[in-house]
């Protein structure tokens, strides 16, 4: 008769081995054709290597072959999310360069358009980050219901829904309608019924409560060594926004509060994101008030924009964190170096060391968080 | 007191099984419909419209679409394993539909232990999960099947005990007499604890939100399902709906006295159609706006809170329950003392929901203190 071997299994005689799970291209978590191999170690993530540039289309090159005026449609499709905030940092470059002062009125239309486009950007945040939390599409469709009336009032303005290509060095392309004033107050009166709606979804469930509050917590210092910026920034507590740390256009002239969070958690980021699309319509709605009538466009300009020789950062406080262009002008009408600083891209570099210990379903919302457009990243 | 629809009694069961058999798919391609409706209304939108009346045949077009579609499988997928996984968690669904009893006519046989064969057969579908999660060769599937393993075996646990507690009331396994005995009140009243653990556990056997953790879309994509197209997918989904009512059927058979309360124990069979059907619909319409509102628990929340929370009440509540019926305290005890245990529950499920900020600490490296709610 067999002997039966009773002694139970070690560790030794059972061997395990970690898996590698491909997050990615086509997921419907990687916010486009971003892509991320995770290590997983039943569902703890031991390691995850991000693969960046499915979506490389020479935005940084392609402009430098193009007339100055022609570069700005780039802007719009880096990030695709927030088009007038990249097109007023590419736009405020070419100004510097070549010495052209905007007009009163077009700075205004700007800035109302940029915060609107911030507000879009925000809602986008919270309908995608709410499907990755796993509410099913409701937050979603709130959100982008209030984003609609915006992109409806976009496109009275420019013609356009996603690609604007709306301003111009010294001013913009053509005067807003003439029912600018009211349509923008309905909108925002909207947009303020819309956030508290969101507000209720998220904010105060606890079952997003239990799931974000301390995860992937990150100290003011370590977001500064990664390069994060924006809300991600902002949300570890430290107060550095660029529309009041080095005001550019006229953002000095509006009373707005910077949203800060405490731990830099995933909650924050949420909260600090939410904030901030009241601050902008606080913003908007006092440009409402102050908007000059006036030309729209920089008196003088000639067909052709020719800069002198020389070299412009411009950065501006897009949604998603600092974006920056760098020109180089050599005389000609063309740049002879066009570089864009993407805050996405930094963002997203500190994604492993954010994500690596936590749950797989963690790291999905943290991707989440950290708001990629996969167009900026990429470029 | 029962029809027969023919004489033998073989050819009855067999015609009772056909009409369940054929019911079924119907009352599933209707309750897709309903859903896509509710969530759409939930959310703003006004769901299918297109297909019919209110898009009222948009289920039909749905079933036709997944009849003629091809049915994929994965070159490298453990072909028996795959194919027989769907049937492994549509059969026992089919099986469980047997033993409830819809109104005191309507049924197909009257168990002498129909809770028990309920609750037994219904959890044999976990192994399916678990061939198609293993058998799909996806990683995705994979970590979806033993997700679904660890969910559906904790979740069993609770839900049966709570159907226990039900049991002991009752002194009967028989889902009749059960609900013969709440003609002028029913569980409910004396089972708040039970209740809420049985709609709890409910939730997480049918994997919906918040326990939709197997399935979730934004992490494995669909889980044990991804690698199934056509007809094999569709299956999934006719687990999952028949699941959904007969979960709610029994429901409201055991807790909101079936289709009795709160008439008298002999109304007509049109009434106890419309009670049955308003109860169950009522469960199945509070599984649905769950769906829609509430996000995704992380499975290790997922199982401290069956394992911390509701296993240690349902046996609270067994013990209540053995205590009021040994000493023969008079009923409303029982209604307090349940009562009073589901208000701690609740406090104690928000309250560590509320502080599990504090609670969970990762900083990069891991750093994991046990498992927290």
């Amino acid at each position: 008769m067999a002997t039966i071997d009773y002694t139970i299994p070690g560790e030794h005689d059972l061997e395990t081995l970690d898996i590698h799970v491909n997050v990615g291209p086509q997921h419907p978590a990687t916010h486009g054709v971003f892509r991320m191999v995770l290590t997983v170690d039943g569902e703890v993530v031991t390691d995850v290597d991000p693969i960046i540039g499915y979506m490389h289309r020479g935005n940084e090159k392609l402009p430098e072959n193009c007339d100055f005026r022609q570069a700005i449609g780039f802007h719009d499709r880096t990030d695709y999310l927030a088009q007038f905030n990249t097109e007023h940092c590419y736009v405020q470059a070419v100004e510097k360069l070549t010495g052209i002062t905007p007009t009163e009125r077009s700075e205004y239309i700007r800035v109302i358009l940029a915060e609107l486009n911030r507000i879009t950007s925000h809602q986008m945040f919270v309908g995608a980050f709410s499907t990755d939390v796993g509410i099913f599409g409701t937050a979603f469709m709130y959100a982008f219901r209030d984003r609609e009336l915006i992109q409806d009032f976009f496109e009275e303005i420019t013609g356009e829904r996603m690609m604007y290509n709306y301003f111009r060095p010294g001013g913009v392309a053509w005067d807003v309608p003439d029912n600018f004033r009211e349509r923008c107050r309905q909108v925002i009166g909207q947009i303020k019924k819309g956030i508290s709606d969101l507000e209720g979804l998220i904010v105060n469930n606890e079952v997003v409560l239990a799931r974000c509050c301390g995860l992937s917590r990150m100290s003011t210092a370590d977001a500064i060594n990664w390069g994060v910026s924006g809300p991600l920034l902002r949300a570890t507590g430290l107060e550095y926004d660029l529309r009041k740390a080095e005001p550019y256009s006229i953002y000095d002239r509006f009373e707005f509060d910077i949203p800060t969070g405490k731990d830099g958690d995933i909650y924050d980021r949420v909260i600090v994101r939410i904030e901030e699309m009241k601050q902008s319509v606080r913003i908007v709605e006092q440009a409402l008030l102050r908007m000059p009538d006036g030309p729209i466009m920089a008196e003088g300009l000639k067909r052709v924009l020719r800069a002198p020789e020389g070299e412009v950062y411009m950065r501006v406080e897009g949604p998603r964190g600092e974006y920056g262009v760098y020109l180089v002008a050599t005389g000609a009408d063309k740049p002879y170096r066009h570089r864009v600083r993407a805050a996405s891209f930094c963002n997203l570099s500190a994604l492993r060391a954010m994500s690596v210990g936590n749950y797989v379903s963690d790291v999905v919302i943290i991707l989440g968080s950290i708001d990629i457009v996969l167009g900026e990243v990429d470029r | 007191m029962t029809f027969l629809l023919a004489d033998n009694v073989w050819l009855d069961a067999l015609l009772r099984m056909a009409i369940v058999g054929m019911l079924v798919p119907v009352g599933v391609i209707l309750l897709t419909w309903v859903e896509r409706k509710v969530i759409g209304r939930l959310q703003q939108r006004l769901g299918p419209m297109r297909v019919g009346p209110y898009g009222l045949l948009q289920g039909v077009a749905d079933t036709i679409k997944l009849l003629t579609k091809e049915d994929v499988r994965p070159d490298s997928a453990d072909r028996p394993t795959f194919e027989l996984a769907v049937f492994v968690i549509v059969v026992p669904v089919f099986m469980a539909a047997v033993a409830v009893p819809f109104t005191s006519d309507i049924f197909v046989r009257n168990m002498a232990l129909g809770l028990f064969y309920f609750l037994a057969v219904s959890s044999l579908g976990i192994v399916g999960f678990v061939m198609a999660g293993w058998g799909s060769d996806n990683k995705y599937a994979l970590l979806g099947g033993v997700r679904a393993g660890a969910q559906l075996i904790s979740y069993e646990i609770p839900l049966i005990l709570s159907a226990v507690a039900i049991a002991m009331l009752g002194q009967s396994l028989s889902l009749y007499t059960l609900v013969e005995l709440q003609d002028d009140t029913p569980f409910i009243a004396y089972q708040p604890l039970a209740f809420v653990i049985f709609v709890i556990a409910g939730l997480a056997e049918l994997y919906r939100q918040p326990f939709d953790i197997p399935v979730a879309e934004s992490e494995v994509v669909g889980g044990p399902a991804v690698e199934y197209s056509g007809i094999r997918w569709s299956m999934f989904q006719m687990g999952e709906f028949v699941s959904l009512v007969l979960i709610s059927a029994l429901a409201s058979l055991i807790f909101l006295g079936g289709w009795i309360w709160p008439f008298s124990a002999d109304n007509a069979t049109w009434l106890q159609v419309v009670l049955m059907a308003v109860k169950t619909s009522a469960f199945i319409l509070f599984f649905m706006w769950m769906r829609a509102t509430v996000p995704r628990l992380r499975i290790d929340q997922l199982m401290a809170l069956c394992w911390q929370i509701l296993l240690p009440f349902t046996f609270l509540q067994i013990i209540i329950n053995g205590l009021v019926l040994v000493y023969e305290w008079p009923d409303w005890t029982l209604t307090i003392l349940s009562g009073a245990a589901a208000i701690a529950m609740g406090t104690l499920i928000y309250r560590v929901a509320r502080r599990s900020g504090v609670l969970y600490q990762t900083s990069g490296a891991t750093q994991r203190v046990g498992s927290v709610l």
